[in-house]
């Protein structure tokens, strides 16, 4: 589909290269100008990190490698060599799930959830790093995460939640959340017509 | 997809073997750090080089540490180990804060100090697909034979100067290291750039930045301010670094650089009269304020109205000055 000029000679095409993905040892063979997104996808068809602007700007693409949130649209595959790289892929648990994944769950803090991979691994390598993060130490880690439909406030109240249920405190979604501010005595029924 | 053009790629582990590699290349080759600047420039087909030498391996770029009393920070230290380095964080407080003001954190956690200061300059008619470039025709910095779409007379391009390391590091004095392999040169930051959207590195395309050296921490101290349009991320439009020299309560001499209104940053050397031998207040600050709007001429290239730009120049110089007082 590419319509700029292919300026290369035909080059040695692939390299092997081996690495962790998600605790397993993977050795992957793949052109060497390939993308981490790329090689993800399309050489070991773990889709759950998504393509969005592909530069840099949107944050979908995040993984964490050796622990760290990166771009994997900017970061080649090659790169990875020796390296620790986890996908949203790797986030649950044998059974269950992650705690942030049930906050974002419970709190619908996704909608079309296209954003959502990218946004709960850099929002975990928050939390492996500080137990208890601030609202704006939650807002600048996810800066570079963009969400164009659910909107941020759902989004850090969910780490928030994560968080505390990670401490191992018995937190609960706040009601105003989950029903807006009008919702009727029992805290389950949202008023409409009153 | 939008993907990288085919190359061939080194992981080099010393300086020696990178320049070797580099300079065999010629203009067919590029360095690369982070990539977070290589690397979109590459899919937009800005850069196509046909031979990457990688950096990142090369652990002599990564170090960090003191000597006689300057802080040298190796060229590949990734921007979030310099934002979150307490040395860093408690002596050149301005410069922690100009790079926690760049991209975003996961991006902090690819780019490197290095790659800040080489920065390609930006403009609103580049930064753009390699489709919609050949629609309006190519400009200069593609292609040397087109013409400017900013300034179609201009004879040069006037993209702009976008790191925002880069004026702070000026500001108080920094200075960087350059090698070509058997032989090493210093020069001060400022002295990297040149005037000229397309040409805007004083260097030799095969010398690598290895070091950037920042001058002992006493007796002045410097701040950074940045115009954009969003607070979670943006490269600069306006920026200022400035830092300032006391002795008993009187400026003894102070620095101010503009980013984002040239393709090289500005010295602003009559405000920077203006402030010597005065206390910094209210007055002398209001003084070198007024003074900096006159070499402050921002191209209609960037975010915001141009004309806007240059008259919040005056602003931001005073808020830089008074984070200082
Ligand atoms: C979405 C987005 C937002 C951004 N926002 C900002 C911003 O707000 N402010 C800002 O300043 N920047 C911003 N950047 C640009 C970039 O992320 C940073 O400037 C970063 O510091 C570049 O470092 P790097 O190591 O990734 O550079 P690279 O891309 O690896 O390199 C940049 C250039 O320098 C050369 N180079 C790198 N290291 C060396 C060396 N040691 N010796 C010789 N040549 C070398 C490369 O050949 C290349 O030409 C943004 C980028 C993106 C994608
Ligand atoms: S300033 Fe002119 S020549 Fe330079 S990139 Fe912009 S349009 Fe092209
Ligand atoms: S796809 Fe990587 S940042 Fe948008
Ligand atoms: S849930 Fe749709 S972009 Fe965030």
């Amino acid at each position: 589909m590419e319509t700029f000029p292919d300026i290369l000679p035909a080059e040695p095409t692939r390299v092997h290269v081996g690495f962790q993905v998600n605790g397993e040892s993977v050795e992957v063979a793949f052109a060497p100008h390939k993308t981490l997104l790329e090689v993800l996808r399309e050489d070991l068809a773990l889709t759950g990190t998504k393509h969005g602007c592909e530069l840099g700007e949107c944050g979908t693409c995040a993984v964490l490698v050796d622990g760290r949130p990166v771009l994997s649209c900017l970061y080649l595959g090659l790169e990875c060599a020796g390296r620790r790289v986890e996908t949203v892929e790797g986030m649950a648990p044998a059974a269950g799930l992650h705690p942030l994944q049930k906050a974002f769950a419970d709190l619908g803090a996704a909608q079309c959830g296209y954003c959502t991979p990218g946004i709960l691994l850099t929002a975990k390598a928050l939390l492996d790093a500080n137990a208890s993060p601030t609202l704006d130490e939650i807002k600048e880690a996810l800066a570079g995460n963009l969400c164009r439909c659910t909107g941020y406030i759902k989004i850090f109240e969910a780490v928030e939640l994560a968080a505390a249920w990670t401490r191992g405190e018995d937190a609960e979604p706040r009601k105003e959340t989950l029903y807006g501010t009008d919702y009727d005595e029992s805290g389950l029924l949202p008023v409409v017509n009153r | 997809m939008m993907r990288l053009p085919k190359f061939r790629y080194y992981s080099p582990r010393t300086i020696a073997d990178a320049v070797a590699i580099r300079s065999d290349a010629g203009p067919e080759g590029a360095y690369v750090a982070g990539g977070t600047d290589l690397y979109p420039n590459m899919k937009r087909r800005q850069q196509t080089p046909k031979v990457v030498v990688g950096l990142s391996r090369i652990s002599e770029l990564s170090r960090i540490g003191e000597q006689n009393g300057r802080l040298v920070l190796g060229a590949g230290l990734l921007l979030s180990n310099v934002e979150n380095d307490p040395r860093v964080r408690a002596e050149y407080p301005g410069l922690a804060h100009a790079v926690s003001e760049i991209s975003t954190p996961p991006l902090r956690n690819m780019g490197t100090i290095g790659g800040n200061l080489l920065l390609d300059t930006r403009c609103n008619y580049y930064d753009q697909n390699y489709e919609w470039r050949k629609a309006i025709d190519f400009c200069m910095k593609t292609d040397r034979q087109q013409i400017c779409w900013v300034a179609p007379g201009s004879p040069k391009c006037l993209a702009v100067q976008s790191a925002d390391t880069v004026p702070v590091l000026i500001a108080m004095g920094a200075r960087a290291v350059l090698s070509s392999g058997r032989e090493e040169r210093e020069v001060a930051v400022e002295d990297l750039y040149r005037n000229d959207g397309i040409d805007y590195l004083r260097k030799r395309p095969e010398e690598l930045l290895t070091e950037v050296v920042l001058p002992a921490a006493n007796g002045w101290r410097a701040s950074y301010r940045k115009l954009r349009r969003r607070g979670a991320f943006d490269f600069p439009v306006l920026s200022v670094g400035a830092a300032v020299w006391r002795e008993d309560g009187k400026v003894t001499s102070a620095r101010l650089v503009l980013g984002g209104v040239a393709s090289a940053p500005v010295r602003l050397s009559a405000a920077e009269a203006v402030l010597a031998g005065r206390p910094l207040d209210k007055e002398s600050i209001e003084a070198a304020a007024a003074a900096a709007a006159g070499p402050s001429r921002p191209m209609d290239n960037t975010d915001f109205s141009f004309l806007w730009r240059k008259e919040m120049t005056a602003k931001f110089v005073r808020s830089a000055l008074a984070d200082l007082v």
